[in-house]
């Protein structure tokens, strides 16, 4: 037996599927992320929160690797990868998906062509199984009346379903969720909740949410990070998040207008 | 108020007043004017620069990614076709009235002294070598560059640019190289439609129109327009068509600041194409013709 499965199924074992450690990034005068330390927890919701501004959104494009970070590690399943060049990002980038805060769809393609994007590119499938494989997708996800309509034809919330449809196509380890409810009505916001916690349950994908819509944390958080002026705040789970005896995180909680009791009556 | 008032060591006090403090001499300060007349001769080449540095940057990327597969044959064909195809008719009719408004500048300028049977060789050598290919471009960058520029512009500020590079698929490779691509092999060929309906153009005017004659017009054509002049005209057109897409797309692929961000860099893009163009131009002419001083 070679080493590498032996490798990848100790490394699917780890609970930790991505530790973050010492990640510093600036812009000019800026530092945005101070030495951000933090783990992603395997096949569960992790939820980064903070204010606006905290360094959430530098925090993912760092994960992502849509900009090298100037010091730290990102280690996914024990590789570092902080610090890989373009061409060796290529697989590494199969293993994410992202759902984007405005969906980010291509407005040039109607919704099958977007889901089916990622299997033309990276795989050699036959146009039937791609249509085979996309309808399926969209029909699990509830939006299989809308596959030959344009981005600009959809609401917010099918936008969502959509983005999900296309960043699970290559079925991906780790699904990156960047303020998925910011900018819907409540309702819409709990659909989309719905929609992480099945599409994590559903294949097993571990989940990096940002968010900083309270409930939404609450409803599907199982680990919940905190992210204060560049730093990590607090982490654990929500009890763990409840329990911090921050008064940053007390003062993010009242703002948030989130009654501590209720919530660890809840929890 | 005069600008270094404030600059102004105050007078001291009559002896009478009761014991003054003693004036402290502050440092001249620098007037704003010149601050800012400073940073607007520092800004200019260093803004210079940096757009040559973006540029350059951008073109090494595609060089890098243009040789690597996948070749997205596809899409290098629909990019032929946006940049080629659709500035057919564009590019034809800016030729025909091209040629018809030269064609009676020559004429009404020769008959001042007796010379306009030479209309159709000045025609033919001022189209082939520099109208084709300058007008030629600078329609593909006023049709084809503005709207790449917007397009990837709005790409870039809705993430769907960032979307592309989460999906392991290079941008620059699936953005930039087919269109560059296409506009260094697409310009050539609508520059030699220019050519032909500046010609006829002309042609009509001079003629048709003005009575010249059909056959002293096109021996004239064919005895002083060689394959050196058309040459001439196809090399420049490959240099304006690769630098109007690399300007378009640079500006669209760095877009920032939302819609007004993706307006300014296809307004920028336009007029970079246009200047570039224009001294390319003599670049390339000075180099062809060994002339010019380069």
């Amino acid at each position: 037996m070679s080493a590498a499965p032996e490798s990848a199924s100790a490394a699917a074992r780890d609970p930790l599927h991505l530790r973050v450690r010492e990640l510093r990034k600036r812009y000019g005068e800026h530092e945005v992320l101070r030495g951000v330390t933090f783990d992603v927890k395997r096949g569960l919701n992790n939820i980064l929160i903070g204010a606006s501004g905290s360094g959430k959104t530098v925090m993912v494009r760092q994960l992502i690797r849509l900009e090298r970070p100037d010091a730290g590690e990102i280690l996914l399943d024990g590789r570092d990868i902080s610090r890989l060049s373009d061409l060796e990002l290529v697989p590494v980038r199969r293993k994410f998906g992202m759902v984007f805060q405005m969906s980010a769809l291509f407005d040039s393609m109607d919704v099958f062509d977007n889901v089916a994007f990622l299997l033309r590119e990276h795989t050699k499938l036959r146009e039937r199984d791609i249509r085979e494989k996309v309808m399926a997708r969209l029909q699990a996800l509830g939006v299989e009346h809308a596959v030959h309509k344009l981005p600009a034809e959809l609401s917010g919330g099918m936008k969502k379903r959509v983005a999900v449809a296309r960043a699970l196509a290559l079925e991906p380890e780790i699904l990156i969720y960047d303020e998925p409810t910011t900018g819907l009505d409540p309702i819409t916001s709990r659909t989309v909740d719905d929609l992480i916690e099945q599409t994590r349950e559903t294949y097993g994908v571990t989940s990096i949410v940002i968010s900083h819509d309270m409930a939404s944390v609450f409803r599907i958080g199982h680990h919940i990070t905190y992210l204060y002026k560049g730093t990590i705040e607090a982490s654990g789970s929500p009890q763990e998040f409840l329990a911090s005896p921050s008064p940053r995180v007390h003062e993010f909680l009242e703002a948030s207008g989130v009654s501590r009791e209720r919530m660890v009556a809840r929890a | 108020m005069c600008p270094w008032y404030t600059a102004r060591v105050p007078e001291a006090p009559p002896a009478t007043s009761p014991s003054p403090p003693a004036p402290v001499a502050r440092p001249r300060a620098v007037p704003v004017w010149l601050k800012d007349a400073g940073r607007a001769v520092v800004g200019v080449p260093l803004r210079f620069f940096g757009e040559i540095g973006m540029l350059a940057g951008l073109l090494a990327q595609a060089l890098f990614w243009g040789v690597r597969p996948p070749y997205r044959i596809g899409l290098f064909f629909a990019a032929l076709e946006f940049v080629g195809v659709q500035s057919l008719f564009i590019v034809g009719l800016t030729g025909l009235f091209i040629g018809m408004v030269f064609g009676i500048q020559l004429v009404d300028g020769f008959r001042q002294f007796g010379a306009e049977n030479q209309a159709g060789s000045v025609v033919g050598m001022a189209l082939t070598r520099e109208l084709a290919p300058v007008f030629a471009s600078l329609m593909v960058s006023a049709r084809a560059g503005s709207a790449m520029s917007t397009e990837l512009g709005s790409m870039r500020v809705t993430d769907q640019i960032d979307a592309l590079t989460t999906m392991a698929v290079n941008p620059v490779q699936f953005l930039v190289v087919p269109r560059i691509v296409a506009g260094a092999l697409m310009v050539p060929l609508l520059t030699m439609l220019f050519n032909l309906i500046g010609i006829f153009g002309a042609w009509l005017v001079c003629v048709q129109i003005l009575g010249l004659d059909a056959g002293v017009f096109a021996e004239n054509v064919k005895w002083y327009v060689d394959a050196r002049d058309v040459t001439q005209g196809l090399v420049k057109a490959v240099f304006f068509g690769f630098t109007v897409t690399l300007i378009a797309c640079r500006h669209g692929f760095y877009a920032q600041g939302g819609a007004a961000g993706v307006g300014q860099a296809t307004t920028r893009a336009v007029v970079q194409s246009a200047v570039s163009i224009l001294v390319l131009d003599y670049v390339i002419t000075s180099v062809i013709t060994g002339q010019g001083g380069l």
